[in-house]
C-alpha cells in the first residue's frame, strides 16, 4: 500500500498549550481519516501540520505527494466571477481548464460560474473552495470542516467527491466535528488525546 | 513559471482593478498642486525646490498602499494556499515586489509629467527626476512589500509600516534628490547602488516576514 502522508511521533504546541504529543499516523492511497473531537482539540492544527503550514514541535511530518487544502478561508478573489477565480488556481497548479470544468460539475456550480465570489453565500463559497481542491489534482486532500455552511445536497456532493477521489487512489484527511456519513473511514478522536 | 506569471498578473489586476492604487498617484498630484499655494507662484523658486518636493511626494505616495499588499491575501488564505503548494516565501515576495513596482511605478512616472509641470520643472530636470524615480521604484516596492509583510498581523499596521520604511528610504531620497544638484554627479550611481541593495535584500526579508505570519 503506497503511503502518502506520515506523522511520526508529532507534538504540537500552540501558544503555551500542548495540544498533543507522540501522535503517529499513516495515510495511504485510497484511505480516509476522520479527525473528530470538540472545538480546540487540535483538529485544525493537525491539518495545518499535515499541510506544512505549521512546524511540529517534535517529530516529523512526511508528505510524499502534493496536497490540496480547504480551511475557513476560501482563497477565491471576491471581485472575480467564480469561474475565473478557480481558473487562477488552475494556472497556479498548472492543470488545464477541463479539470476546472469537471470540478465545477462535481460541486454543481455551473449556474454560479459567472457570479462574483463576493455574492456567493457561505455554503456556495465552500463549494467553490471544494471545487478548487478537486481541480488541483493533488493526491492528498486536507479538508478542515469542509461541510460548514453546506446544505444537505451539497454535503451529498462532497461525500461523492471524496469517494471518487479515494477510488482514484487519493487520500483524505478530514477534520469535522460532525459525521458526514463517509463509508469505510478510520477515525481519530482528538478529544481523547489531550 | 506559469504559476508565477499567473500570480504576477493577479497582483497587477487587483492593484489596478480596484482603483485603490490610483490613490498614491492622486496623492502625488495633490502634493504637487498644493505646494505652489504654500510657497507662492514664484517660478524660479518653484523650479529650484520643486524637484525635491516631488521626491518627498513620491516617497510618501509609496507608503500609502502598504495595507493592501499582503494583509488581504493573508486574510483570504491565499498565502496559505501558495505555501501548501510549496512556493518559497522569497519567491512570493519577489513576485509581489515586481507586481507592485510595475503597478505603482508606472502610474507614478506618468503622473510625474503633470506634477512636474505644476512645479515649473524644465525638460532636463523632469528627465533627471524620471530617471531617478525609475531607479528608486524597485527599492520602494521592495520596502513597501517588506513592511506590508511585517505589519500584516498588526492592527493599524500601515501607520507602523510607514515608520518602518521611512528610515530605510532616506538614502533613496538623498541620492535621488541629489541627482538634481548640478554638483552631485555621483548621486545617480549611489542611488542605483542603494536601490540595488534594497531590491536584492527585499525578497529575502519580506519572505522571512511572510513565513513569520504563519507561526
Amino acid at each position: 500500500m503506497a503511503e502518502l502522508l506520515r506523522f511520526d511521533r508529532v507534538a504540537c504546541i500552540r501558544g503555551d498549550r500542548l495540544l498533543f504529543e507522540g501522535l503517529s499516523l499513516v495515510l495511504a492511497r485510497g484511505e480516509a481519516l476522520w479527525l473528530r473531537g470538540p472545538n480546540g482539540a487540535g483538529k485544525s492544527s493537525l491539518i495545518r501540520l499535515a499541510a506544512g503550514l505549521l512546524r511540529p514541535a517534535a517529530g516529523t511530518v512526511t508528505r510524499r505527494e502534493r496536497c490540496a487544502l480547504i480551511d475557513e478561508a476560501a482563497a477565491l478573489d471576491p471581485e472575480l466571477p467564480l469561474r475565473r477565480a478557480l481558473d487562477f488556481w488552475a494556472r497556479v497548479d498548472t492543470v488545464d481548464g477541463h479539470a476546472v470544468d469537471r470540478a465545477i460539475a462535481a460541486m454543481a456550480l455551473a449556474p454560479l460560474s459567472d457570479v462574483p465570489v463576493a455574492m456567493l453565500s457561505t455554503g456556495q463559497r465552500k463549494r467553490g473552495a471544494m471545487a478548487r481542491v478537486i481541480a488541483s489534482g493533488a493526491p492528498i486532500w486536507l479538508l478542515d470542516e469542509p461541510a460548514n455552511g453546506m446544505d444537505e445536497r451539497a454535503r451529498g456532493l462532497l461525500v461523492a467527491a471524496i469517494a471518487a477521489h479515494r477510488a482514484n487512489g487519493g487520500a483524505v484527511l478530514l477534520a469535522s466535528h460532525f459525521s458526514l456519513g463517509l463509508k469505510d473511514v478510520a477515525q481519530l478522536d482528538m478529544g481523547a488525546l489531550a | 513559471m506559469t504559476a508565477l506569471i499567473a500570480l504576477f498578473w493577479r497582483d497587477l489586476r487587483r492593484a489596478w482593478g480596484s482603483g485603490a492604487l490610483w490613490i498614491p498617484v492622486v496623492f502625488f498630484l495633490l502634493v504637487a498642486t498644493a505646494f505652489p499655494f504654500a510657497v507662492g507662484p514664484d517660478a524660479p523658486l518653484l523650479a529650484k525646490t520643486g524637484g525635491g518636493m516631488l521626491w518627498v511626494a513620491a516617497l510618501l505616495a509609496a507608503l500609502l498602499p502598504i495595507d493592501r499588499l499582503v494583509r488581504p491575501d493573508r486574510d483570504a488564505g491565499v498565502l496559505d494556499q501558495l505555501a501548501v503548494r510549496g512556493f518559497a516565501d522569497e519567491l512570493i515576495a519577489a513576485v509581489k515586489i515586481a507586481a507592485h513596482a510595475i503597478g505603482f511605478g508606472l502610474p507614478l512616472l506618468i503622473a510625474l509629467l503633470p506634477a512636474a509641470a505644476l512645479l515649473a520643472q524644465d525638460g532636463a530636470r523632469v528627465a533627471t527626476i524620471a530617471a531617478g524615480l525609475a531607479l528608486a521604484i524597485p527599492a520602494l516596492a521592495a520596502l513597501a512589500v517588506l513592511s506590508a509583510a511585517l505589519t500584516a498581523n498588526l492592527k493599524g499596521g500601515s501607520a507602523i509600516g510607514g515608520l518602518l520604511i521611512l528610515p530605510l528610504a532616506v538614502p533613496l531620497l538623498i541620492f535621488g534628490a541629489g541627482m538634481l544638484d548640478p554638483s552631485g554627479r555621483g548621486a545617480a550611481k549611489l542611488l542605483a547602488a542603494v536601490s540595488l541593495l534594497l531590491t536584492v535584500i527585499g525578497p529575502f526579508a519580506a519572505g522571512a516576514a511572510l513565513r513569520g505570519l504563519r507561526e
